[in-house]
C-alpha cells in the first residue's frame, strides 16, 4: 500500500438522522390499527380478571414465578405441563416461517415491537415537533429555550410512554391492583423496580435514540427472513421498468412535447418524452423510517414497512398516472411485467408447497396442543417405586414395597385423595401417615406421599420376581380419578 | 423498431439498483471463489459501546477477584469471594430457618405431625440430616446393613415411636461419650454355656419364629436352655424387650442373620452394636427433623398402637 492509493475508507460510520415524514394512505391505517390493538394487548391484559375460586389467583394472564404456574383465562399450567408452552414456541416459529416464506418481512413491518414503539415514538415526535421540514430544522438550528423546550418536552413523554411500557411488564408477573399500589407506595419487591427501570430504559433507548439501528446492527432476524424469502414471496418492492428514467422534469417535457405536437400539425412528437414514472419526488424516501431508497432495490434495512406504497400512491394520484409504482410484489413479477406476459395472480405466489408446508405443520402443532390441553386430565399423578432398596421384610414375614406418589391438587382448597390399588395378587395398601387411605393435599399445591404396598407372607406375589398393579388416586370430593401401572418386588430374583 | 420494444422498456437504461449503490462500498479485497466482502464501516455507537466494555472490563477487575497471581489471585476491592457469598447465603438460610427450627424443637415430637407445614419442614430437613450423617451405616435409601438396622421396617431394638427414635439419635447406643446412651449387653455364652448347650440353643431359637425345626430333638433340649438362660431378656415367647434392646426372636427380622450357624456364633460370642450419640453432632432442630424423617420411612410406631 502506498499514499497514492484512495485513502483507508472510514471504519466507523455517525448514524444517519432520520426524519421520516407523515404520510397517510391504506397501509398507514392498516399500521395505525394494527398498533392500537398490540398496544392495547399488551396494555390492558395484565387488568382483566377472571374468577377461578376461592384461593387462586383473579388475574385472567398470570406469570407466577414464585409458585411455578402459568394462569391464562380457564387454563392452569403446572411446571410438569411446560411442553404446551415448548408447543407455542415451535408454533411462533413455525408462524414466522409461514408469514416470512408468504409475505416477506411482514413481522418487521407491522407488528414487531420495536416498529410498534418506534411508531409511537416517532408519532409523539411529529406531534410535538412538528413534521420532517421542521424536525430537520430544529436539529440544525442553535439551542435556544424552544428547542430546549421541545426537546424536553419530547422526552418527558417519550420516558412516560416507556415507564408505562416497562411498568405494564411486571404487572404479568404479580396480581397487578397489588403491585400497582405497593409500587407508588414504594413497598414492591426490589426485583420489580429494576424491571421496570430496564424495561424503561430499553424502551427508550431503542424506541427513541436508536430505533432503525436495532434493526440493522443489532437484530438477527433479518437476516434469517433473508434467507426464508424466495422469488415468489411478496415483498415491497419499485417497479423500475416503469418508473425509469426517473425525471423531474416531466411538465416541461410534456409541454414542450405538445408544442412540437402542434407545431408539425400532427406530427410524431420528437422531445424527450420517454421519462418514466418516477417523477423523483423523493416522497417514498421521506416517509421510510429507516431511511432507505426502495428504488435501490431489496435491501436487509427494509423492514416492508409499506409507508413508502402509501407515499408514492399519493404522489401518482397527483400527476394522474396509475398507482402501485411501489407496491407489494414478487420477485418473479418483474419478469412477467417486462415482459408483457400476464401476472401470476398473487395466490399463487402465497399457496405453494412450502407455504402449505408450513401451514400443515402449523396447524398440527396446534391441533396436538389443543387435544392434549382439552384431554389433559385435572387430576394427574406420577408414581416413581422406590428401588433402594426394592422391598423390605417386615417382622411377620410381609413383604414391601413403596412408591412415591405425587398427588397434585389444582383447587383452591385442601382436597382429601383416596388411595387404593388393583391387582391379580393378593395386596393391601396403605399411606404413610394415614390410618383409612386418606390423604390430604393442601390446596394448590402437590404433596409427595410414600404409598406402601403389601404382600402375605409366603403368598404369590411375595414370592414373584414382578407382580403387575394398578395405583388409583381419587379426588373424594370431585369423584375424579388418575390411574397409573406399576409393578410390585417380591423376593425371587 | 420492432412492437414489443414499444411496448416495453429497453433494458439496457441505467437503473439505479442496489447493485449500483453497492458498486460504491469498497470490498475488504478477499476473495473467495469470487465471493467478495464488503467493507462496510462499523456504526460508531458500536465503537462507544466497545469502549464502554473496556472501562467496565477495567472496573470490574479491579472491583472483582480477578488477576491470577503465584498463590492466588488479586482480591478485589469490594472484597468478593465465591465462597464468602456461599457463606452468606448459608447464614441467610439459617437465619430464615429460625423459627421453623425454635418451633421443631419446642414441639413435642409425637405432635409435629399435626402440623403439615412443620411435618414437611422437619422430613425435607430430616432427609438431608440423613444422608449426610446416617447413611453411611444404615444406607442411603435406610435398609441398613448386616449389624446395622433396617430402618424401613416394623422392627425396632429400641422402640419405633417417635420420641424413642429421637432418644436414640441423640444419644446413641452403648458409645462410652454420653452417659445417657441406650446400653444393655448380651452376655458371651461362650463362656457360660457348653459348645453342646449353646447349639440346642441355637436350634430351638431357630424355631420360635415358626420355622421348622432342622432338628427337633436339639430344639427341644435348647427350649429348657432358652428359659433359663435368655427368656429373662428375650422373653418366654422371645418376642424381645424394647427397654433392654432386646431383639424379638419370634419374627422374620434378623439384625446379624437368622440361619443356625449365624445364630451360634451370635449365642457364642455375642453381639455389641455400637451408635454414636447424633446430638453431639447435630443441633436439636435435626435431631428432632432426622427422627421425624425416619419415622415416616414406613415403619414408625404411634403411641396408641
Amino acid at each position: 500500500m502506498s499514499s497514492t492509493e484512495t485513502p483507508p475508507p472510514n471504519l466507523y460510520a455517525a448514524r444517519e438522522p432520520i426524519f421520516p415524514k407523515r404520510v397517510s394512505g391504506r397501509f398507514r391505517n392498516l399500521k395505525w390499527l394494527i398498533m392500537l390493538v398490540t398496544l392495547g394487548i399488551y396494555y390492558v391484559t395484565p387488568w382483566l380478571r377472571w374468577d377461578r375460586g376461592p384461593g387462586l389467583p383473579d388475574q385472567a394472564v398470570l406469570v407466577d414465578l414464585a409458585n411455578r404456574r402459568f394462569f391464562f383465562f380457564w387454563i392452569e399450567i403446572w411446571p410438569h405441563e411446560f411442553y404446551f408452552v415448548a408447543g407455542l414456541l415451535i408454533m411462533a416459529g413455525l408462524g414466522l416461517f409461514l408469514f416470512t416464506s408468504a409475505l416477506g418481512r411482514v413481522w418487521c413491518g407491522y407488528t414487531c415491537p420495536q416498529t410498534v414503539w418506534t411508531d409511537l415514538f416517532i408519532l409523539v415526535e411529529r406531534w410535538i415537533e412538528g413534521d420532517r421540514n421542521a424536525r430537520i430544522r430544529l436539529l440544525r438550528q442553535k439551542w435556544d429555550a424552544r428547542k430546549a423546550r421541545l426537546r424536553i418536552t419530547k422526552w418527558v413523554v417519550w420516558m412516560l410512554i416507556a415507564v408505562a411500557t416497562g411498568g405494564a411488564w411486571v404487572f404479568y408477573f404479580a396480581d397487578a391492583p397489588t403491585l400497582l399500589v405497593d409500587l407508588v407506595t414504594f413497598n414492591a419487591h426490589p426485583v420489580a423496580y429494576s424491571t421496570v427501570a430496564l424495561l424503561t430504559a430499553t424502551t427508550f433507548v431503542f424506541g427513541g435514540l436508536m430505533r432503525e439501528q436495532v434493526c440493522i446492527y443489532a437484530c438477527p432476524w433479518p437476516r434469517i427472513q433473508a434467507a426464508m424469502m424466495d422469488e415468489d414471496t411478496i415483498t415491497v418492492a419499485y417497479r423500475s421498468w416503469r418508473g425509469e428514467p426517473r425525471g423531474k422534469h416531466r411538465r416541461q417535457h410534456e409541454k414542450v412535447a405538445a408544442e412540437t405536437r402542434t407545431a408539425t400539425a400532427g406530427g410524431q412528437a420528437t422531445a424527450p418524452t420517454d421519462l418514466g414514472d418516477c417523477i423523483d419526488c423523493n416522497a417514498c424516501v421521506n416517509v421510510c423510517p429507516m431511511g432507505i431508497d426502495i428504488r435501490d432495490g431489496q435491501q436487509l434495512e427494509c423492514i416492508t414497512c409499506a409507508l413508502c406504497i402509501d407515499a408514492c400512491d399519493e404522489i401518482m394520484d397527483k400527476i394522474g398516472k396509475p398507482r402501485g409504482l411501489i407496491s407489494y410484489m414478487a420477485l418473479t413479477d418483474e419478469e412477467h411485467e417486462r415482459s408483457g406476459e400476464p401476472k401470476i395472480p398473487v395466490w399463487k405466489h402465497i399457496f405453494r408447497a412450502r407455504t402449505i408446508l408450513y401451514t400443515v405443520l402449523w396447524a398440527a402443532v396446534g391441533v396436538g396442543l389443543m387435544v392434549a390441553l382439552f384431554i389433559r386430565p385435572d387430576l394427574s399423578i406420577t408414581v416413581a417405586p422406590v428401588r433402594n432398596p426394592v422391598f423390605i421384610t417386615l417382622s411377620d414375614g410381609t413383604i414391601r414395597n413403596t412408591y412415591d406418589v405425587r398427588l397434585r391438587n389444582k383447587y383452591g382448597e385442601d382436597r382429601p385423595y383416596e388411595i387404593t390399588i388393583t391387582s391379580d395378587a393378593m395386596l393391601s395398601v396403605e399411606a404413610e401417615g394415614s390410618d383409612d387411605g386418606l390423604v390430604m393435599v393442601p390446596a394448590d399445591s402437590t404433596k409427595l406421599q410414600r404409598v406402601y404396598v403389601m404382600a402375605p407372607p409366603d403368598s404369590a406375589a411375595a414370592s414373584r420376581a414382578v407382580t403387575d398393579l394398578q395405583i388409583w388416586v381419587e379426588d373424594t370430593i370431585s369423584g375424579e380419578r388418575a390411574v397409573k401401572d406399576t409393578v410390585f418386588n417380591g423376593k425371587a430374583d | 423498431m420492432s412492437d414489443n420494444t414499444d411496448k416495453v422498456k429497453p433494458v439496457d437504461r441505467k437503473v439505479p439498483d442496489a447493485q449500483a449503490h453497492l458498486d460504491n462500498v469498497p470490498t475488504t479485497g478477499h476473495s473467495w471463489d469470487g465471493i467478495e466482502e464488503y467493507d462496510n464501516p462499523m456504526p460508531r455507537w458500536w465503537l462507544y459501546t466497545f469502549y464502554a466494555c473496556i472501562v467496565w472490563g477495567i472496573g470490574y477487575t479491579i472491583a472483582f477477584p480477578a488477576w491470577p497471581m503465584i498463590s492466588g489471585a488479586t482480591s478485589g476491592i469490594l472484597g468478593y469471594s465465591t465462597r464468602g457469598e456461599l457463606a452468606q447465603e448459608l447464614d441467610a438460610a439459617q437465619a430464615a430457618n429460625a423459627a421453623i427450627n425454635e418451633q421443631l424443637v419446642s414441639v413435642a415430637i409425637t405432635d409435629v405431625a399435626d402440623d403439615p407445614t412443620l411435618q414437611q419442614y422437619a422430613v425435607n430437613k430430616g432427609a438431608a440430616v440423613y444422608r449426610t450423617h446416617c447413611s453411611q451405616c444404615h444406607g442411603s435409601g435406610a435398609a441398613g446393613a448386616v449389624g446395622f438396622p433396617n430402618l424401613l421396617d416394623d422392627a425396632w431394638l429400641w422402640g419405633g415411636t417417635a420420641d424413642a427414635i429421637q432418644y436414640t439419635v441423640m444419644h446413641g447406643i452403648r458409645n462410652e461419650d454420653d452417659p445417657d446412651a441406650r446400653y444393655s449387653e448380651m452376655p458371651v455364652f461362650g463362656e457360660i454355656l457348653s459348645e453342646e448347650e449353646i447349639e440346642q440353643v441355637a436350634h430351638y431359637v431357630y424355631t420360635i419364629n415358626g420355622r421348622d425345626a432342622i432338628d427337633p430333638e436339639l430344639a427341644q433340649l435348647g427350649a429348657e436352655t432358652f428359659q433359663y438362660e435368655c427368656a429373662a431378656c428375650h422373653m418366654e415367647d422371645g418376642s424381645g424387650n424394647v427397654d433392654m434392646g432386646a431383639p424379638a426372636l419370634n419374627d422374620a427380622i434378623w439384625l446379624y442373620g437368622g440361619d443356625l450357624a449365624t445364630i451360634i456364633e451370635t449365642v457364642t460370642y455375642s453381639r455389641y452394636g455400637v451408635m454414636p450419640n447424633m446430638g453431639a453432632r447435630l443441633t436439636d432442630a435435626e435431631v428432632a427433623a432426622v427422627a421425624t424423617y425416619v419415622h415416616g420411612l414406613g415403619g414408625g410406631v404411634t403411641e396408641s398402637e
